[in-house]
Parts: structure tokens; sequence; C-alpha cells
């Protein structure tokens, strides 16, 4: 078994104010391992997203802990939180948030230039990003050229290029259609087969099944339940790449 | 192999406004992009030198020098190497982030264009007017004039007796004084009309205030009878064409012998030029009476000396340096009128102004971008990156305003060279205009900045 990646602890979550405070999280404790790739399921307003958010170091938790690589999110500000976000985390959208003014191999490439890395090895490494999601042949492309899928790929090759301890996807598959979100779950498994990297998706499509190592379910804030993955038991990819252009992350 | 894309992004809305518009914004916004990007680059060059010799400051110049050199090397390759990597992507989205809205850009470059116009007039016409009310001090020959007691500028004329100019001869170093009169006097033209005028009367080969700039005739013919010159942009206002034409003064004849060209009062009243004695006769001044004593000095005469010996000797009367003599005039004029303030408060005017324009433009553009900027944030961004891409927003804005506005001043200088008051645009004044058009720019920053710091990454994942 590998070392833990991203530990929560007894996590409560209280949001909003006055008549509108509502218990997002009510004591929920989840612990991602490299090389796993772990759904998150659950109905709307269950929580899933405000869980995300606290394993990624966008929120910080109302009571309990969250250690990224080992380090505590307790007691950090927003520039210390900023910089864990940079160091361990990548993030996949549900509607993508690429910069439109910004061609697929500038975004992916901000990634590395926000952590100050300025080399001609940047911009090789966010195209050989581009590459692991089959996009070698749109670099120059804006997100307008793009389709839904291949900007949810450009997005997720913007995750992985700075090789984060996690990758954190709230409903990567949601915004598209039965092929695309296949795809889009391929190359996530593809990236959780590295045993440095733990993938967690937050998804209620039941067609992302197959590609889970775990499926950890939560209702009204708290999990209920939680269980191996069909991949897990399967110790193998459900289904064939994608397309040829599609390969292992580069580790 | 992929090339960077900046500035060559022509599809967004592309349908929309006719093809020169679109090719001239185009065109800016390579412009700008290169020059974005050779900037980045450079200072990505220059930053290891700069801080090699900060850190080696005090270790020796050989040690220092080695460092230098070291960093020169380190500094090329960086170049190079930047070069290979592209622009920094902080410019990159800066820049596109401009041209996103051309609307929004065109607001901004107007705000900036008008605001450094503004400027530019106010304080070019300020120097303008400083050069025009000193310009007879400073083309007579003197090293130190003698002026009634109480004279407050150059235009303000009273009397001096002809005997304080045999006291001041008197004085060891002195080598010539020669005298100076001036005044008001009413313009016969030669159709009949008249205009007031102000005669400047000094012996052309005594050392005194000859007409300068000559374009026709010669200055030396005001000794002859009747004689005098005028400025060609006068030529009207006194009803003479050049050259051997001729108006009245006093019912005495005033024959046109050399014309200038550019000698302008800031009062409109034309000037006259003519000999000692024939000014004199025009503005009815007692022959014992003149209005400025014009000393010169004999070579290695000490002037401190030599003034404070000539005003022992002189009752009711002052002794000025040249220096002395146009401040007095220039501090009259700008502060003692209220031109000064007038013109100063039309400039902070244009500057709070413009402030204002990219103030809002630059709010309104990261308010639209907001979503990028928490993705940004989100992405782990620290506050200082996002700062930076506003930062490098307002200063590409600041530096097509200033191109812009500072073509339309040349043109505003060149139109106004020969009007009543021309305004001036010098080396300093312009860049001290680049200064200004980057600090308004970076004040106009804040509030943008203010709303970006506020950013909650968690709201990208709400989207
Ligand atoms: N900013 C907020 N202010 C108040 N309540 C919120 C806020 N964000 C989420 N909530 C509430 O917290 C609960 C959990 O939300 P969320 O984590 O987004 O659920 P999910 O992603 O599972 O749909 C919901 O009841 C939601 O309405
Ligand atoms: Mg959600």
């Amino acid at each position: 078994m590998t070392a833990p990646v991203v530990e929560g602890l007894a996590i409560e979550k209280t949001l909003g104010e006055g008549a509108g405070r509502v218990a997002a999280l009510r004591g929920v404790s989840l612990t991602l391992t490299g090389g796993a790739l772990t759904l998150l399921m659950g109905p709307s307003g269950s929580g899933k997203t405000t869980l995300l958010s606290i394993l990624g170091g966008m929120l910080t938790p109302t009571r309990g802990t969250v250690r990224l690589r080992g380090e505590t999110t307790t007691g950090a500000g927003p520039e210390a939180l900023a910089a864990l976000r940079r160091r361990h985390v990548g993030f996949v959208f549900q509607s993508y948030h690429l910069f439109p003014t910004l061609t697929a191999l500038e975004n992916v490439q901000l990634v590395l230039d926000v952590r100050g890395e300025r080399t001609p090895e940047a911009r090789e490494r966010a195209a050989a990003a581009l590459a692991t999601v089959g996009l070698t042949h749109k670099l120059a492309s804006f997100p307008r050229e793009l389709s839904g899928g291949e900007q949810q790929r450009v997005a997720i090759a913007r995750a992985v290029v700075g090789r984060p301890a996690v990758i954190l996807a709230d409903e990567p598959t949601a915004s598209l259609d039965g092929d695309n979100g296949q795809a889009i779950m391929t190359v996530l498994a593809e990236i959780a087969r590295d045993p440095e990297r733990a993938v967690l998706v937050v998804t209620h499509d039941p067609r992302t099944l197959p590609f889970a190592d775990r499926v950890v379910r939560i209702e009204d804030g708290r999990i209920v339940a939680e269980e191996p993955g069909p991949r897990r038991a399967a110790s193998g990819p459900p289904t064939a790449p994608i397309d040829s252009e599609v390969r292992p992350h580069a580790s | 192999m992929h090339q960077h894309r900046l500035g060559t992004d022509q599809r967004s809305d592309g349908r929309h406004g006719d093809d020169r518009t679109r090719r001239l914004v185009a065109s800016v916004r390579r412009a700008v992009a290169a020059t974005a990007a050779a900037t980045g680059r450079a200072w990505d060059a220059f930053a290891p030198v700069a801080s090699a010799a900060a850190r080696t400051g005090w270790h020796g110049a050989r040690s220092a020098g080695e460092a230098i050199a070291a960093a020169s090397r380190a500094a090329a390759e960086r170049l190079s190497s930047a070069r290979k990597a592209g622009p920094p992507l902080v410019l990159v989205l800066a820049s596109r982030n401009l041209f996103h809205d051309r609307v929004r850009l065109v607001t901004t470059v107007i705000g900036i264009v008008f605001s450094v116009i503004l400027v530019t007039v106010q304080i070019g016409l300020f120097l303008g007017f400083e050069r025009m009310v000193t310009t007879m001090v400073d083309h007579a020959e003197a090293d130190l004039w003698i002026v009634p007691r109480g004279t407050r500028n150059f235009e303000d004329p009273s009397l001096l007796d002809e005997r304080q100019r045999f006291r001041a001869l008197s004085v060891g170093g002195v080598a010539a004084v020669a005298p100076l009169v001036l005044g008001f006097a009413e313009w016969r033209r030669p159709d009949g009309g008249s205009t007031p005028v102000f005669v400047v009367g000094s012996d052309p080969r005594g050392g005194g205030l000859a007409p300068w700039n000559v374009v026709a005739g010669r200055a030396d013919d005001l000794a002859a009878p009747f004689a005098v010159a005028v400025d060609r942009s006068y030529a009207d206002r006194l009803g003479v064409r050049g050259v051997g034409d001729a108006g009245e003064i006093r019912d005495q004849k005033a024959r046109i012998v050399a014309v200038t060209a550019g000698i302008r009062s800031f009062t409109t009243t034309p000037y006259v030029f003519a000999g000692f004695d024939r000014a004199r006769a025009y503005l009815g001044t007692p022959t014992d009476r003149a209005t400025y004593f014009l000393v010169r000095l004999a070579p290695g005469a000490d002037i401190d000396r030599v003034r404070a010996q000539i005003a022992e000797n002189l009752a009711d009367a002052e002794v000025l340096t040249g220096a002395a003599f146009r401040e007095r005039s220039r501090s009259f004029w700008l502060f003692g009128t209220g031109a000064g303030a007038a013109l100063f408060g039309g400039a902070l005017l244009g500057i709070v102004v413009g402030t204002v324009i990219v103030a809002q433009t630059l709010y309104s553009s990261t308010k639209d971008h907001i979503a990028e900027f928490a993705t940004l944030r989100a992405i782990g961004s620290s506050t200082r990156y996002i700062v930076e891409v506003i930062l490098w927003q307002a200063l590409l804005s600041a530096l097509v305003g200033f191109a812009l506005a500072t073509a339309a001043g040349l043109a505003v200088v060149a139109a106004t060279t020969d009007s009543a008051l021309p305004v001036v645009m010098t080396p300093t004044l312009v860049l001290g205009l680049l200064v200004l058009t980057i600090a308004m720019c970076a004040v106009s920053a804040v509030a943008a900045i203010r709303e970006v710091v506020r950013i909650d990454p968690a709201t990208v994942l709400a989207r």
C-alpha cells in the first residue's frame, strides 16, 4: 500500500450565515492514496463539492484537519493555501474554466508559469502533457475552437502538468456526451496508475463506475458507504485508450 | 512546430467593424505585444545582472567585475532560453485581456490620450509662456541690467536717468553700458487704421538688444533714418508686406528694413524694433532718459563685485544679473498673474480625469475577467502574480496611450509654433509625461487590484 497523499480527518464544515446556515459536512474522514481513482458519489447538495474544496485547500474546514502530503491546511492563510494548491493539487472543473484568450498550450503552461517555471523545458512539458491527452495537433488552438471533450482534456493536461500529488475533479463528465465522458474517465484512470498520484472524481454519473478503484458514497454531509470499485476488482483498464495518441502520463 | 500566437488572434468578433479598423487594431496589437515581449525578456535578462551588481557592490571591484561578467553570461543564456520559452505568460495574458474587448481598449486609450494631451498642452503652454516672457532678456547682450527700482518684469517700463549710465561706466571692470528704451505706442497702418505696438529701442551696434532671427533685410540697417524691424507674423496687423513698406508712429515715418521670424509677444502686442534715438522719438521719451542700461563686463571682471559697486553708486535703481531679471519676469507673469496656476490647474484636471477613466475601464475589465482570476487563484497563483497581470495591463495601456498622445502632442506643437502662445515640448517634458502616464495607470489599477485580491477561489467550483 502506498503512503496517504491526502488525509481528511473528522471534517466539519458550516456554510452560509444566519437563516441560510447549512452544515454541509458533518464529520467526514477520507484518505486518498497514490495509484488509485476514487469516485465520490452522492445526491445533489450532499456536500461533494464542499469536501473536494476542503481536501484541495480551497476552503478550510470549520473543524477537523486536512493534510496534503503531510502538510496541514489548519491555520494557513490565503497565500499559504494558494502555495499548497500550487504544489500539491490539480483541479478539473465541470465547466472546464480554461482561459479563453490563451491557446491550449498556454493554458497548460500557465500552471508552470504560476510556479515560476519559465524555461523552454516548461513549454515542452506542457506540450507533453497535452500529448498524453491526445491533443498534440491542437496546441495552438483557442478554447472556442475546441469541442467540450477537447476542452476538458486540456483542463486535465493543465491539472497534471505540475505533477501534483492529487487530482481533484468535480463532475468532469457532466457537461459531456457519453463518448467524451468515457474518454475523460479513461485519461483520469491512466493518471491514477501512477503510484505517486491520487485521483478523486466527484460524480453522479453511473457510467463512470467502471473506472473506479474505490467508490465512496456521501449523503447529507456524511460518508454512508465505501466499497472497492470494479477496476480494482478487474485490475486493468475497462476499455481501450480513446485513440492512439493517448499514452500513460510520463513519469 | 508551434509558434507563439501573441498578437495574431484575429478571430474574435472580427466580423464586426470595417476592415481598416481591424487591421489597425491588429497592427497596434502586434506592436504592443512585441514591445511587451521584448521588455519582459530584456528584464528577465537584466535582472540577474542588476542583482549581482547589487550583491557585490561592496566586495571590491575585481570580484564585482567577475560577478557581473558571470551574470552577463547567465543573462545572455537566459535571454536565448527566454526566446525559446516564448514571451512571459503574465504578459500574454495581460495583452490578450487588453485586446479582448476592443471597445474597452479604445475607451482606455482615448482616456489616456485625452489626459496626456491635456497635460501636454497645459505644461507645453506653460513652457511656451515661460520662454516667451523671458525671450527679450534672453536675447539681450548684457551681463548686468540696471533697472528702475521696483521693476517687476521686462515690459514694466519706467525711466532711468542718463547720468546713472555714466556712473556705471566709471566702475572698474565695466566695458560698456548700452541704453535701452521701451514703451507702448500707436502704429498707423499705410491703409489708415491703427494698432498698439511695443517699441524696443537700442543701438544695433552698441551691444544692446538687436532683433534676432532676421529673415529679410538687415538688423544693421536700423541705424538708417526712420528704420524699424518687425516680425513677419504681425505683418497683417501692421498692414505691411515686408521690407520697404512703411507705417507711422507718432506722426513719424516707420520704414521696415528688417523682418524677423518668431519674435512674438504673449501680450499679442507686436514688437517694433528701432534704433535707440529713433525709439525715444517714437515714444516721446525725454533725451536724458532710458528704460534700462545693459552692462557688459571687461574680460576677467568679477561680476558680483562689479554688481555691488554699481549698486552702491546708484540711487533709485537696481542692478540685476540676466538670470535674476529673467526670474523676476518669469515669476511675475507665471505666479503674480495666476497664469501659471491656471495652467497647472488644467494639467492637474487632465491627470485626474485620465486616472478616473483608466481606473474605470481597468476595473470593469477585471470584473469581466474575474472568473479567470478566480481560476488563476484556484490553480495556486499568488496574489502577486495576479497583480502583475493587472499591472501589465495598465502598463501596456499606458504605452499605447502615451505613444498616440505624444504623436498628437507633436502635431499641436507644430500647429501652434507661429501662434500667440506656442505649445513647447522638451525632451524632459516627454520623459516626464511617460513617467506620469505610467504612474497614472498604476494608480488606476488600484481599484482593480483591490477587487482581485478579495477573490475566493472556491467560486470556481460553484460555477
Ligand atoms: N456558499 C454557500 N453558502 C451556503 N450554503 C452553501 C454554500 N455552498 C454550498 N452550500 C450548501 O451546502 C450543501 C452542500 O453543497 P455542495 O457541497 O455544493 O453539494 P454537492 O456538490 O454535493 O451538490 C448544500 O446544501 C448547499 O446548498
Ligand atoms: Mg457539486
